[in-house]
């Protein structure tokens, strides 16, 4: 077979931040597969060097617009830890509550506007909103549910005000939890409709399967968002604390962002990580999703992905709902936040929609931050990427030059790449 | 009948909030649609076209090369619009400018650190003219909306010109200073419905200084409170760092 054929892809579409592909396969043989990163970096870990403890929450709840609302939560876990504070079983609660809606929003965004173009065979959503019209507007409803909850609980769709060291500067009412678990309940009956359309259609997802390692947080109690010790599909438990010696960060010469190891040569973060490690305590209604896909652990199709995100869905919705009766039924109180700055060094972790989330501030006695470090979902699963590249790449480079571009670019998109938060915290 | 007016999206450094919101507008932009044909969004779509009429731009410029990126996207448009305070004012990335640039590479890269092509952070306006600005971080949704209908009917949008604090007391909020917090409010451009102090917080001044700050107003109110500039010297600089003000 005597042809070259390049794949050279300059800042991919519908993913967050900047990306390239370049592959080059001559005479039958790949010579060349690679995933840049080239974004600009934003030095996050510096900018809050110097700044009080209730800026930084803050501050780095801009390193990433869409998950803006794991960061500021993970960033005020740290805090309070290295503070010494504990918040009240009603803040966790809310908080949990508040995480569901940015994974939800994320999640759907990702499938609904990101993914579904490449089943469906179209350009881009707005496409779509011509050709699938009702598919469309269901995707819309449960984005506008979840941003609906994000502003009620959060104050803002994006960077919340309302999360604050200690606990909220402002509660929602009873009442306002009330309509909203009524929505909930509708968003339910919604994504079965969803799940319809993207099913109908699954058969689009390469199969592909390379084994590798998923790393996500766990918890004996629930399926872990919020909380959790580190775990892994190759076995063993750490502590938050120990967080780099499991993410390992190194420097590529083809990217601005760091990549990850730990027991392998890469590991993957995010919905199928989660699924893979804590699949027993998802929901009833997200494992019925989970069975109309066939989804079990471990499934080591990156591009399945996508439908544990659907899965999570469901299970965010679900266990919204409990949560709002929970809090309902606790007894809820408009309490204060109240903190005493103090000195100390923490770390925290929370899983964010792509992936387990971890960030480290170290404080003065004046409550001034003077170091800092943030490990992102994106950056652990860049070495994946690549490594898939190295496995997919030869098993199809015989394939019509079109489709290797669009099936490598739908690996990439499965990830829910956030490149915009990849490059902005890294430290060695 | 007039075509639709072609409209685009693109990104500098930022964290993608501001575009979000667009997309955030849901039913609304599903409505827009009607009016103008979106031909470039690479965060939402794979279609791309350099053959535009007006023109969104987040992020600010923060190394050399975005420079030439930008002047390309002035040159295809008529109208280019700031989206958001890293667009519009340079905003939170600007905290950077008042570290040693090779300190803050090294905090955060590590001995490779001089393969990162970085520079003072800046706003827009700093390297093309900038026809409209939409502050905020993240912008408010209705003041996209607004802007994009006034363009649309060929009027000129015009953004509130008075501090938030105008905002704020007429929505009956407790001030931030009773409760003891600093608040930007009194320098700071309206138009986001006071929406910190709303949410149990002060202003943090993101959405820019109006266009003369009365800076002894904010005196007097520090002194009635008993508080001196440090905090709010500290606190100006987190969105306000490019301004003059601040240096
Ligand atoms: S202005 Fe704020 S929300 Fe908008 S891109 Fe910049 S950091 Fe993000
Ligand atoms: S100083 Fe701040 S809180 Fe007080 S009235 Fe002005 S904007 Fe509102
Ligand atoms: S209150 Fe201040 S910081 Fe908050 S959105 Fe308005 S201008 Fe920005």
């Amino acid at each position: 077979m005597n042809e070259t054929k390049t794949i050279k892809i300059d800042h991919l579409t519908r993913v967050e931040g900047h990306g390239n592909i370049d592959i080059t396969i001559k005479d039958g043989q790949v010579q060349n597969c690679q995933w840049h990163v080239v974004e600009a970096p934003r030095f996050f870990e510096a900018m809050v060097r110097g700044r009080k403890w209730y800026e930084t929450a803050h501050i780095t709840s801009r390193i990433c617009g869409i998950c803006s609302i794991g960061h500021t939560l993970t960033s005020l876990k740290a805090t309070e830890k290295a503070m010494g504070v504990v918040v009240s079983e009603q803040t966790r609660n809310m908080r949990k509550l508040l995480l569901h809606a940015e994974n939800i929003q994320s999640h759907i965004l990702h499938v609904g506007y990101l993914v579904l173009p490449d089943l469906l065979g179209a350009p881009s959503v707005i496409a779509l909103s011509g050709s699938h019209r009702n598919e469309v507007m269901v995707v819309v409803r449960i984005h506008q549910l979840s941003n609906e909850m994000s502003d009620l609980i959060g104050g803002r769709t994006t960077h919340p005000q309302r999360p604050v060291v200690g606990g909220f500067a402002k509660w929602p009412t009873p009442v306002e939890l009330k309509n909203l678990r009524k929505k909930l309940a509708d968003g339910l009956a919604d994504l079965d409709a969803l799940v319809e359309l993207v099913r109908a259609n699954a058969d689009r997802l390469p199969d592909f399967h390379r084994e590798t390692e998923f790393i996500a947080l766990s918890h004996p109690d629930e399926y872990a968002f919020y909380d959790g010790d580190i775990a892994s599909t190759d076995g063993g438990k750490w502590p938050v604390e120990d967080y780099t010696r499991v993410s390992n960060e190194y420097m590529v010469p083809q990217s601005t962002a760091k990549f990850s190891k730990h027991n392998r040569d890469a590991y993957m973060v995010g919905a199928l990580a989660r699924l893979n490690n804590n699949y027993e305590q998802l929901s009833p209604k997200a494992k019925s999703v989970a069975g109309a896909f066939n989804l079990k652990p471990i499934t080591c199709n990156p591009f399945m992905n996508s439908i544990a995100q659907i899965v999570e869905i469901a299970h965010n919705l679900e266990d919204s709902i409990g949560l709002i009766d929970k809090i309902l039924f606790d007894g809820f109180i408009e309490e204060q936040a109240r903190v005493t700055p103090k000195a100390g060094k923490a770390a925290a972790s929370i899983e964010v929609p792509r992936g387990i989330l971890f960030h480290e501030y170290e404080y003065d006695e004046a409550g001034v931050c003077t170091f800092a470090n943030c490990v992102i979902p994106t950056n652990q699963n860049h070495g994946n990427i690549q490594k898939d590249f190295e496995g997919l790449v030869p098993q199809i480079k015989d394939w019509a030059r079109e489709e290797i571009e669009l099936t490598m670019e739908m690996l990439v998109r499965a990830y829910d790449p956030c490149i915009s938060c990849s490059t902005h915290c890294i430290f060695i | 009948m007039m075509s639709k007016p072609r409209v685009a999206f693109f990104d500098f450094t930022g964290c993608e909030g501001c575009q979000l919101q667009v997309v955030n507008l849901e039913a609304d932009l599903l409505g827009i649609l009607d009016h103008i044909d979106i031909v470039s969004f690479r965060e939402a779509m794979k279609e791309h076209s350099d053959n535009y009429d007006i023109a969104f731009v987040e992020g600010s410029i923060t190394r050399r090369s975005d420079e030439s990126r930008l002047k390309a996207i002035r040159k295809n448009t008529s109208t280019l619009i700031a989206l958001g305070s890293c667009a519009a004012i340079g905003g939170i990335n600007c905290l950077k400018n008042f570290f040693e640039l090779d300190y803050v590479r090294e905090t955060v890269y590590g001995e490779k650190a001089t393969s990162y092509e970085t520079y003072a952070a800046r706003p827009l306006k700093a390297v093309v003219p900038v026809d409209y600005e939409i502050p905020g971080c993240p912008i408010s949704r209705n003041e996209f909306i607004y802007v994009l209908k006034s363009l649309l009917l060929g009027k000129k949008p015009e953004i509130p010109n008075y501090p938030v604090c105008v905002e704020c007391k007429l929505a009956g909020n407790v001030c931030a200073f009773e409760r003891g917090m600093p608040c930007l409010g009194p320098i700071t451009r309206a138009g986001c419905g006071a929406a910190c102090i709303r949410e149990g917080g002060a202003c943090w001044g993101c959405r820019g200084l109006v266009d003369e700050p009365n800076t002894d107003s904010q005196r007097e109110i520090l002194a009635k409170y008993g508080l001196d500039l440090t905090d709010i010297f500290r606190k100006f600089r987190l969105y306000n760092g490019y301004s003059e003000v601040a240096k």
